[in-house]
């Protein structure tokens, strides 16, 4: 073969790549990205799979585990391979400062009024409500634990602690165990001698800490016996109750309850399939079902009152389950995760 | 006769582009940009040109002075990318933790303010009289910075610039990245130990009961690493069937703490890691001739005395393969310790992690994997001087 020839040869391969590449991006279906497990599971029931019939197209879905660097290493490659993403409250407010998502157009949501004032941005609307709380085996405890002093009384409630590695949720919980009120957890930590007490806090319980990192792990932690308390997701909880037939309750004074919420990226090439799809998962008929296969409160008023009663004592927007709640500073994390993770790590290590 | 060489050359080449390009693309590039992202700092002073030129001549001491203020003010007023604007915040709040709130709430206030001369940041938040802020700007505004590799060992410059020590309460890269290697070096020995006689029992044998022994190391190859993880978890837990096995024959009252610990790390790490060692033994035993034994014991040597002066020397290439695969696949670990692992047996990846997809610092991220890089380099080169020395004497 002639030097020609071959880069002949060379030139079409790689038009045929480029080509390929580029099809593949025009082709691309909508892509929905959320969290996975049996959350996803259901989603798939109720949005996903209705919303392709509807509209004659298949959705491509996939899960993720959150964390703002992978939305922006997406945007940063130039045209994202996702479209819809669900992401918590921390990654909304990151990526809507930074550009990573499209403005929504609220008139196809039915107005921001429907929506509880926490669930509205101009980049997200909320998707469920989600508590992580204190919750046990009430098989294996005999007495009840109360509150998150009780969780730190290793001598009435002997036995390991589940914990979700990291500073977040562990220095609020910490703060509530040394006596601070739900209302004024974040006051608290918001000064420094607050998160050194928070840290003094979490040292008297350290020995006794299991750390878990998947939200599946705090469920066989506690099935296992491993732990006799633990911090878990609440939808978790329910879901194992009513699948496995565990019995397992969630404490709801002192939870710490967030908003999750769909976002989409910026650049998308289905934005206006995108737009349409949030629109579907917002209709307060789609999203009255989900309580049915996952206890997460719904951010739709008129979706949430829908809820029957029989469903709703599980929610954590439930009025007595709100009622010593406390709601996630979402920008005191924005603020505070990177200094408080390293913090957290030397901490771990000592 | 030049031009036919060249020819001939050029041939060659574009016959090894495909490697040469792929080596660009996936090895060298990635690297010079995880050096780059270290060093380079550059995402404040785009945004903020006026700020930099302004602030250059402060001296650190309480707050810079009006001018500086309406740079800063100015900068904000025109900076209409979001995105690079979002870049110049992540990297000032990664210095000052606060800073994205305050701009979060400075940025919309200087927009909308009709007259840029009327705005006073001190008055849209107060947190502007606080001087760390103003600090974490002027640091931002060199191009280039050591901020990055220094913290990642655990390491910053304090107000008059000089390098300091950071607490031991503020940061533990240097402790993690220790017990990474520490972590690594320990699977390698038990690798190494159940290895050898492993790989020297599958050499001996033939036919079916060595395809049995090889598929046994193998086959967890196929297996997903994290199933195979989960299924020590269920092995090693204090009512798994290790624990429930040994109680129920009497041999212990109360459960063996085998997992969350650093040894459930290693059990596990060493069974998924086996194969890379096993395998590179193997294939060196399998090219020793098998009479050299019999000749060794014919002039005299025992079993132990044969394997010592023999087939260890003769196997010990393989074994230095196989030690380096997997003590250089055990520092990337991260999953394994975090599932099976307590407090103190995460490893420098799980760090990693965290600032390149958790908090999207990619400085950081990309100095604590230089750092990495650096000492796997280092351990290379000890080991390449190691492997190259002639391992059987007389041979």
């Amino acid at each position: 073969m002639t030097l020609a020839k071959k880069l002949t040869l060379v030139g079409c391969l790689t038009a045929l790549v480029a080509g390929a590449a580029v099809t593949s991006a025009q082709a691309r279906d909508l892509t929905i990205v959320s969290w996975g497990g049996n959350y996803q599971d259901a989603q798939k029931k109720i949005y996903f799979e209705p919303f392709a019939k509807k509209t004659g197209k298949p959705i491509l879905d996939e899960s993720w585990d959150g964390g703002i660097g992978v939305i922006a290493a997406k945007i940063k490659a130039g045209v994202p391979n996702w479209d819809v993403v669900q992401v918590e409250s921390e990654e909304l407010a990151l990526g809507c400062a930074d550009g990573y998502y499209e403005k929504l157009d609220w008139s196809k949501l039915g107005g921001k009024d429907a929506y509880l004032p926490a669930a509205v941005s101009d980049c997200g609307v909320g998707a469920i409500v989600w508590s992580t709380a204190l919750s046990y085996d009430a098989n294996r405890l005999k007495e009840a634990p109360q509150s998150w002093t009780d969780f730190w009384d290793t001598k009435k409630f002997p036995g390991k602690r589940g914990f979700r590695r990291g500073p977040k949720y562990a220095l609020e919980f910490a703060l509530m165990a040394d006596g601070v009120p739900p209302a004024d957890v974040y006051k608290v930590l918001s000064t420094s001698e607050g998160i050194d007490r928070a840290f003094k806090k979490l040292d008297e319980l350290k020995p006794n800490i299991v750390w878990w990192e998947s939200g599946a792990q705090p469920l066989q932690l506690l099935a296992s016996g491993e732990v006799v308390m633990t911090t878990a997701y609440n939808g978790r909880i329910s879901g194992i109750n009513k699948t496995e037939g565990k019995n397992f309750k969630v404490v709801w004074p002192g939870s710490l309850y967030a908003i999750d919420s769909w976002v989409i990226m910026k650049g998308s090439p289905n934005k206006d399939a995108a737009m349409d799809f949030i629109a579907f998962a917002n209709v307060p008929e789609n999203q009255v079902k989900l309580p049915e296969y996952i206890a997460y409160g719904l951010p739709n008023k008129a979706a949430a009152a829908a809820v029957p009663a029989n469903l709703q004592k599980d929610l954590p927007t439930a009025p007595e389950n709100l009622a010593g709640a406390v709601p996630l500073d979402a920008d005191f994390w924005v603020d505070n995760i990177e200094e408080l993770n390293k913090r957290f790590n030397a901490w771990l290590a000592k | 006769m030049k031009a036919a060489i060249l020819r001939e050359r050029s041939g060659a080449l574009l016959l090894v582009s495909p490697v040469l390009v792929f080596m660009a693309v996936f090895f060298l590039w990635p690297l010079w940009a995880m050096v780059t992202a270290a060093f380079v700092d550059d995402a404040v002073s785009k945004v903020l040109p006026r700020t930099a030129a302004s602030i250059v001549s402060w001296d650190g001491q309480g707050i810079p002075s009006e001018a500086a203020h309406k740079a800063l003010v100015q900068d904000l007023r025109v900076a209409t990318d979001e995105q690079a604007l979002g870049e110049a915040v992540r990297r000032l709040n990664s210095a000052a933790s606060g800073f994205r709130t305050l701009l979060g709430r400075t940025i919309p206030a200087v927009k909308a303010a009709s007259d840029p001369a009327q705005v006073d940041l001190l008055t849209v938040d107060p947190r502007w009289k606080d001087t760390r802020f103003w600090v974490a700007l002027k640091e931002a505004m060199p191009p280039y910075t050591d901020r990055n590799i220094l913290a990642a060992v655990d390491m910053k410059r304090d107000g008059s610039g000089s390098i300091v020590l950071e607490g031991a309460d503020a940061s533990a890269h240097r402790l993690i990245m220790l017990r990474t290697l520490l972590v690594a070096a320990m699977v390698t020995i038990a690798c190494a130990v159940i290895g050898l006689p492993y790989a020297m029992l599958a050499a001996s044998l033939t036919g079916w009961k060595r395809s049995v022994l090889l598929l046994a190391v193998v086959l967890p190859l196929w297996t997903s690493l994290l199933v195979r993880t989960a299924a020590w978890f269920i092995l090693l837990q204090n009512e798994g069937l290790i624990n429930g096995a040994l109680q129920a024959i009497g041999l212990i009252n109360s459960p063996l703490p085998l997992i969350f610990n650093r040894l459930g790390v290693v059990i596990a790490m060493t069974h998924v890691l086996l194969p890379f060692m096993v395998l590179p033994i193997y294939s060196v035993i399998l090219g020793i001739p098998g009479n050299l034994m019999s000749a060794a014991q014919s002039m005299g040597a025992g079993p132990v005395r044969a394997f010592w002066r023999v087939l260890l020397p003769l196997s010990l290439p393989g074994i230095l393969s196989g030690s380096l695969l997997v003590f250089m696949v055990a520092i990337g670990y991260y999953i394994t310790p975090a599932l099976l692992g307590g407090a103190n047996d995460q490893m420098i990846s799980s760090v990693i992690a965290f600032y390149a997809t958790g908090t999207a610092n990619w400085g950081l991220a990309g100095a604590l994997g230089l750092i990495l890089l650096v000492v796997t380099t280092v351990l290379y080169t000890i080991y390449g001087r190691f492997s190259t020395s002639p391992q059987v004497p007389g041979a």
